[in-house]
């Protein structure tokens, strides 16, 4: 490998801990069994994005990918591990460096309701941020502005407007404008198409196509939607409670995938192709994350489960170049091992 | 051939606003048969829960029902007094929303929940009710079903919650289900188990359902028969394999080809161009005249549903399978 990847999380954890409050700390002195609740919504965690990447960040809710996301993009101090950008960590930086980093990693969020100030104007939602790290005059922060809707496709003379006289798609759009404001060079953007119509969606997912051709960006793209994670990633990786458990460029893991949860999740996408499907339903649900099963997380829905998974905990292995899976099976003896018996195609 | 199970016939469904008077339903006829599943697609805003809502009677002022005919087994239900609905509305007809929130009460244990639910409709003793919401929340694959009855709602996970609420919704056996997106909200492999039993219990009992969604994904693997809706009215109509297959409506085909796998990976995905106009300000004739790539001056004035053999198409230029490259 010539090149430092542009960003790089080395063994990172994020840790929620409710703490006790006076009256169950009270209780706790008269024996009463409450304990702080701790939620490892990351546990661990080894990420690696290259220059111009597309990575796919997939996972049921309450599997930390979320979680994950913002702790690449550095609005989570991680609870352990370190945070790298192009080849040096960030927390060594001097303030003045660590905050050009924060300005090249930005974020579109989920909800194109709630992320935007509704008392707010596009004209500042979009070019505060540009303004205030001294990107632009704000003398021009209007032309500025004007120019950065007319790139993600919105009409310039809108700018007065305030978000609730947008469409969902617009907001979409806007979100992505005020990201780009700050000319980043990493987006990591949460679910940024899931609450919009398909038809919408597939304009929000081209302007992602194009703007990364146009402005060479890099995205870290979280979903739960494995077609469009498919569309777009180079590189998928795969989340179940706070560990990954499968990466492995796209195109491999659509076709072979190795690991027996993603092997289940593909299965489950429903599929324009298939008509009148049987649905057979993966056994139970995900565990709660303040009580994660012992050794591999996921033994207790798994079909291929053996004693060793209850008790150790499987690591990221290589298992083909590229191709990284954490599963007891892969030790097997080959004939036993879980690759695909099945083609899956999304 | 047995009667159908509902029969809607140009049901329109206005609701008469400061603004102007907004068409949320306008001129919607399909039938649904007994154990079979309609599922009926549209994006947001284009009527497809409101005539969910038409069907149920639970359209709200300053909407209205003002035209069209809803028949259950033959009996209409747009004459019933609001005390006959009472009778009909959970026994007969139940609908499953998209947030069981909507559907459970936060306050109330799930077992007194579901007893009322059955001796709203039926005389039997509070015992005999319990035993059958125990067999309700067994049919649906809830595990350990007596801890679970003595539960409140929010002990459950979405996926749980959901089910509970179509438990409830299946426990008078009823004619017909409306189902409003139920699973849109929660995880795949949570959504696969959740269709997966609702499957089944359409076969078994032969309740009739009507899926409303915007995923033609999960129309193709559950529906018999489809009806897209734009702007209020049903554009095409179908069985599963004939809409998905080969569309007709321009809408259709531009919804089929947006969705990322039907696109090569990495290639700009085809695009409807523009958005949903508002009910409000409908361009004259077509409503999707404006964003259609085959639109003539013909399209000024409103297309008619065509019969096509067994099928349906609203417009005057339908896409016939020789003039096209194929789907990919």
């Amino acid at each position: 490998m010539s090149e430092a990847p542009l960003l790089e999380l080395r063994g990172v954890s994020k840790r929620f801990v409710k703490t006790l409050d006076a009256a169950a700390k009270i209780a706790r002195r008269l024996g009463a069994n409450v304990r702080e609740e701790v939620v490892h919504a990351v546990d661990g965690v080894d990420l690696a994005v290259r220059k111009g990447e597309v990575v796919g960040l997939v996972g049921e809710s309450g599997c930390g990918k979320s979680t994950l996301g913002r702790l690449a993009a550095g609005l989570h101090p991680p609870s352990a591990g370190r945070r790298f950008w192009k080849g040096r960590e960030v927390d060594a930086l001097p303030p003045e460096e660590q905050r050009r980093v924060q300005l090249a990693i930005q974020m579109i969020f989920q909800d194109p309701y709630a992320s935007l100030n509704p008392r707010m104007r596009v004209v500042d939602i979009v070019g505060e941020a540009a303004v205030v790290h001294g990107l632009v005059a704000r003398e021009v922060q209007r032309d500025y502005v004007a120019e950065c809707l007319g790139r993600v496709g919105l009409d310039p003379s809108l700018l007065r407007r305030f978000p609730h006289q947008f469409s969902g798609g617009q907001r979409a759009r806007i979100g992505i404008a005020r990201a780009l404001a700050v000319r980043p060079e990493f987006l990591v953007c949460d679910e940024a198409v899931a609450a919009l119509d398909v038809s919408i969606q597939a304009q929000v997912l081209n302007l992602f196509i194009r703007l990364r051709e146009e402005l060479g960006l890099t995205y870290l793209f979280i979903s739960h939607d494995l077609g469009v994670v498919r569309h777009l990633s180079d590189r998928v990786v795969i989340m179940y409670l706070g560990r990954v458990v499968e990466t492995a460029p796209t195109a491999e893991i659509y076709a072979q995938p190795n690991h027996p949860y993603t092997q289940a999740l593909l299965a489950e996408i429903p599929r324009l192709d298939l008509r009148h499907k049987t649905f057979v339903a993966i056994r139970g649900e995900i565990p709660s994350p303040l009580a994660p099963p012992p050794g591999c997380h996921f033994h207790p829905r798994c079909p291929h489960a053996m004693p060793r998974c209850k008790i150790e905990r499987p690591v990221l292995r290589e298992i083909a170049p590229g191709r990284f899976s954490a599963c007891h099976l892969n030790d097997a003896p080959a004939g036993v091992a879980p690759s695909a018996q099945t083609e899956v195609t999304a | 051939m047995s009667e159908p199970t509902l029969k809607v016939a140009g049901l329109r469904t206005h609701f008469f606003t400061r603004h102007g008077v907004v068409k949320a339903v306008d001129g919607v006829s399909f039938t649904v048969e007994p154990g079979k599943i309609l599922g009926l697609v549209g994006e947001s805003g284009s009527g497809k829960t409101m005539t969910g809502f038409s069907i149920i009677g639970l359209v709200d002022p300053p909407g209205r029902i003002v035209e069209g005919e809803i028949r259950l087994k033959g009996r209409d239900l747009r004459a019933l007094a609001p005390a006959e609905w009472q009778a009909v509305r959970g026994d007969r007809i139940a609908m499953i929303f998209q947030d069981p929130m909507m559907t459970l009460n936060p306050v109330l244990r799930v077992d007194t929940q579901m007893i009322e639910a059955v001796r709203a409709h039926a005389a039997v003793s509070a015992e005999a009710a319990r035993e059958r919401a125990r067999e309700a929340l067994v049919r649906v694959g809830i595990p350990s079903p007596d801890e679970r009855l003595v539960a409140y709602p929010h002990q459950f996970s979405g996926g749980m919650r959901q089910r509970v609420a179509i438990a409830i919704a299946l426990i008078n056996k009823p004619d017909l289900v409306i189902a409003d997106e139920p699973t849109t909200a929660l995880d795949v492999t949570i959504q696969g188990q959740i269709l997966a039993e609702v499957q089944k219990l359409c076969r078994e009992s032969g309740t009739a359902l009507i899926w409303i969604t915007h995923d033609l994904a999960v129309i193709a693997g559950l529906a018999d028969e489809v009806c897209v809706m734009y702007a209020g009215k049903i554009v095409e109509r179908g069985t599963v394999n004939q809409v998905l297959d080969s569309p007709l409506h321009p809408y259709t085909r531009g919804l089929l080809d947006s969705v990322p796998s039907r696109n090569r990976p990495g290639a700009p995905l085809r695009q409807i161009p523009g958005m949903t106009p508002s009910l409000l300000r409908l361009p004259e004739g077509c409503a999707f005249r404006e964003r259609c790539a085959r639109a003539t001056e013909t399209c000024l004035s409103e297309p008619p549903l065509y019969p096509l053999g067994d099928r349906q198409v609203r417009c005057f230029h339908p896409i016939h399978a020789e003039d096209e490259e194929p789907v990919v």
